[in-house]
């Protein structure tokens, strides 16, 4: 248990050399067989080689790295023991900026592909945030507003993207025809996993979510007949504007180009893409926002806060979660026949764990429940790796450290607001 | 009847391995009520130490093989125990009274962190090693099918099984044990009664990873490659051992990964190898649907 203790002495400089020696010792140890020692290929037989200069650069980091930190965190915690005694507790106050923030943010998504119109890149990078917005949302569902931990998201996502790519190559079905069956079959999968799990505590669910995400990958792997097996599925129908193909100009029929007297530009289609996901983003946003309102989604944030309290008041728990892991599912399946769309080409690859727990991270990381968290969490996870390009082979190790970090500072995550949308008059909070 | 027995002996052997990660998954379980996401990493971690520190023996001429063998895991232990405090450290500690999913979203990253590290360190390409014990028992011959048990194999499974009996002491009859006991039960009060909670739960951290250790130089010694990325599987399966024995309990643990290991191993030589994962999988979803709390777990109560 950590307990505040107000510090009633300035922190002396040799506790700090201290503290930051005894960070030092604990680098040389992790460093000793990482940094220190390193084994090499030398002509099919392994030798040991060393490299102390680095650990040494390694641990002297880790010592001024502390000492900064230490320092930093002191004073930052000085500041906040004097400002304490002077405001009182802080009811948790509206943030009208949010909305404003928000109604900003829309504005600048919905001129984004204007303004960057000649920068394929930036309308591409915004198409991926506002995917992984609609993924997030739709796990929000699950995790945030019903509080059940799901680690096995993205099988639901697959299923949304390998139903498509099967409809629109084996029989030809285009892109509108297929998102409602998509989004029912998908809904059909979560019923189908959650029904007999639903009634498992929450670490358990975790374990079997994360489980029936890893067999649905390891079917979609094998059974080559299926789904093409490792190679995926290629040239998969790209979506048309109300019938209108983005092609170049041909002889059978109109084309959007053509219809519309312009000129044939192979960013029109990504253009298209981008207002397409924006739409079914915040339809989702819409759907779900109404559905707090409605007696369901209250049930799930009852469900969430007291289970026990909800069996008590005769309520079917198991059908309220039931609920929301089937409407989370069938988001999940929209967000997956768009991107099967989009890529035109799909394969296992692009479903294994690392998909839901980035998914999962964009929830927890906005804060639990939180529409507006997601985005700006969702924008955080695509943008970083986008911008660590350059450096790619550390991109990875940052975004980890970056998951750890953020969650230190601010464990109920970037909005942590979690409050139920109803709650009693007249009782404190 | 041949092959059927020696299935069964690697699978007795993997199963071991499986249940040496779950001990530890299920200690962690059992004191801070959490999934300890970077475990399976942690594993990686000493599998790849175990290459250098093996590596380095050779080349210092160190050939006798138990005084080599008992170096290894006592380095691997502790240079791998540093690494399971430090995770606990810097990913769990800061977050012991944050909501319940925090610690499980900076348990991922730090997995992520972890494998990428010793990617850039150490290399993304396979590191083998020679074999450290050559040699078998050849047990009986059945219609011209011998079926062997390697000392390696050998090795792993008296191992497991004197582990489980070490650890099975020290939770339920030492001091240290009562103490984890207690911090599971109930951390404030825990700490009202003089108890160094924050010490305690490191401690566990450190014996766990000194499980994971042992589990990863069995397992390098055992197949002879390891590379930076076997982490997350073994951490899969050892986690689904865990669940299916019943988190929090250690007999539990190792039973659970006794059962998957010999699932994969039959399933692969009788039905398909491509399929072992979803078996071990279909079985952990059936057994929680009748067996909420595992084989070996307690059913919870649930207080208001």
């Amino acid at each position: 248990m950590t307990t505040f203790q107000a510090r009633t002495h300035t922190v002396t400089l040799t506790e700090r050399l201290k503290d930051a020696t005894n960070v030092a010792l604990i680098a040389i140890l992790l460093g000793i067989p990482m940094i220190g020692l390193h084994t090499v290929d030398a002509g099919g037989k392994l030798m040991v080689a060393t490299r102390w200069p680095w650990l040494l650069a390694f641990v002297a980091t880790m010592f001024f790295g502390r000492l900064a930190l230490q320092f930093a965190i002191d004073q930052f915690k000085l500041k906040r023991l004097t400002r304490q005694r002077t405001r009182t507790l802080e009811v948790a106050t509206p943030r009208p900026w949010l909305k404003w923030l928000g109604y900003g943010l829309l504005g600048f998504s919905l001129v984004l592909p204007i303004a960057f119109s000649d920068n394929r890149y930036v309308v591409d990078t915004a198409t991926t945030v506002l995917i992984y917005v609609m993924l997030g949302w739709g796990l929000n569902v699950v995790v945030g507003l019903a509080g059940l931990l799901d680690l096995g998201y993205v099988a639901f996502y697959a299923v949304g993207a390998y139903s498509y790519a099967l409809l629109s190559t084996q029989f030809g079905w285009n892109f509108w025809e297929t998102l409602p069956v998509a989004g029912a079959l998908a809904a059909l999968f979560g019923i189908l996993l959650g029904w007999p799990t639903l009634r498992l505590r929450g670490d358990y669910l975790a374990i079997v979510t994360l489980g029936f995400g890893e067999i649905i990958r390891v079917i979609l792997i094998n059974w080559t007949e299926f789904s093409g097996g490792p190679n995926g599925i290629g040239s998969i129908e790209r979506p048309s504007f109300f019938g209108l193909p983005f092609k170049p100009d041909s002889d059978d029929g109109a084309t959007f180009a053509s219809f519309f007297g312009l000129e044939y530009a192979s960013e029109h289609r990504v253009i298209f893409l981008y207002y397409l996901i924006l739409v079914l983003a915040l339809l989702t946003n819409l759907f779900i926002a109404r559905l707090r309102k409605l007696p369901v989604g209250l049930a799930w944030e009852a469900v969430r806060e007291d289970e026990v309290a909800c069996k008590a008041l005769g309520m079917n728990v198991t059908n309220v979660k039931l609920s929301a892991f089937a409407i989370g599912a069938m988001l999940g399946g929209f967000a997956g026949v768009f991107f099967a769309a989009r890529q035109g080409f799909i394969s296992p690859e692009s479903f294994v764990f690392s998909e839901s727990a980035t998914i999962l991270a964009i929830v927890v990381l906005g804060g639990m429940g939180s529409q507006f968290g997601v985005v700006i969490a969702a924008s955080l996870l695509v943008i970083l790796p986008e911008l660590g390009r350059d450096f790619s082979e550390y991109r990875m190790l940052l975004f980890g450290a970056a998951m750890i970090l953020i969650m230190v500072w601010k464990p109920g995550g970037l909005i942590s607001r979690r409050e139920p949308s109803k709650v009693l008059a007249g009782v404190e909070k | 009847m041949g092959q059927f027995i020696q299935q069964l002996i690697n699978g007795l052997t993997l199963g071991s391995v499986y249940g040496l990660i779950a001990l530890g998954y299920t200690m962690v379980y059992g004191i801070i009520g959490m999934i300890n996401f970077a475990h399976g990493d942690i594993y990686m971690v000493a599998a790849i130490i175990s290459v250098t520190v093996i590596t380095l023996l050779a080349a210092l001429g160190i050939s006798a093989v138990p005084l080599a063998l008992m170096v290894t895991l006592l380095v691997v232990m502790a240079f791998t125990a540093v690494y399971g405090w430090s995770v606990e450290r810097v990913a769990y500690r800061p977050l012991r009274t944050a909501p319940r999913l925090a610690p499980l979203i900076s348990a991922i990253g730090m997995s992520i962190f972890l494998q990428n590290m010793v990617q850039l360190t150490q290399g993304a390409r396979v590191k083998p090693i020679a074999d450290m014990m050559p040699g078998q028992f050849n047990l009986f011959t059945f219609d011209g099918f011998t079926v062997f048990l390697s000392y390696t194999q050998l090795m792993i499974i008296v191992v497991t099984v004197v582990l489980l009996a070490i650890f099975t002491y020290i939770i339920t009859r030492t001091s240290f044990g009562r103490q984890q006991r207690a911090c599971e039960q109930d951390q404030t009060m825990t700490a009202l009664l003089g108890v160094n909670v924050d010490r305690t739960i490191s401690l566990t951290f450190m014996l766990g990873a000194a499980l994971a250790a042992i589990a990863g130089v069995m397992v390098t010694i055992y197949y002879g490659v390891v590379d930076f990325a076997i982490g997350f599987v073994a951490g899969l399966k050892a986690f689904t051992a865990a669940v299916l024995g019943g988190i929090g309990s250690l007999p539990g643990a190792v039973l659970g990964g006794l059962i998957i290991g010999m699932l994969e191993s039959f399933w692969s030589a009788y039905y398909s190898p491509e399929y072992k994962d979803v078996a071990g999988f279909a079985l952990l979803i059936l057994v929680l649907m009748f067996r909420p709390s595992g084989l070996l777990g307690r059913p919870e109560v649930e207080k208001v």
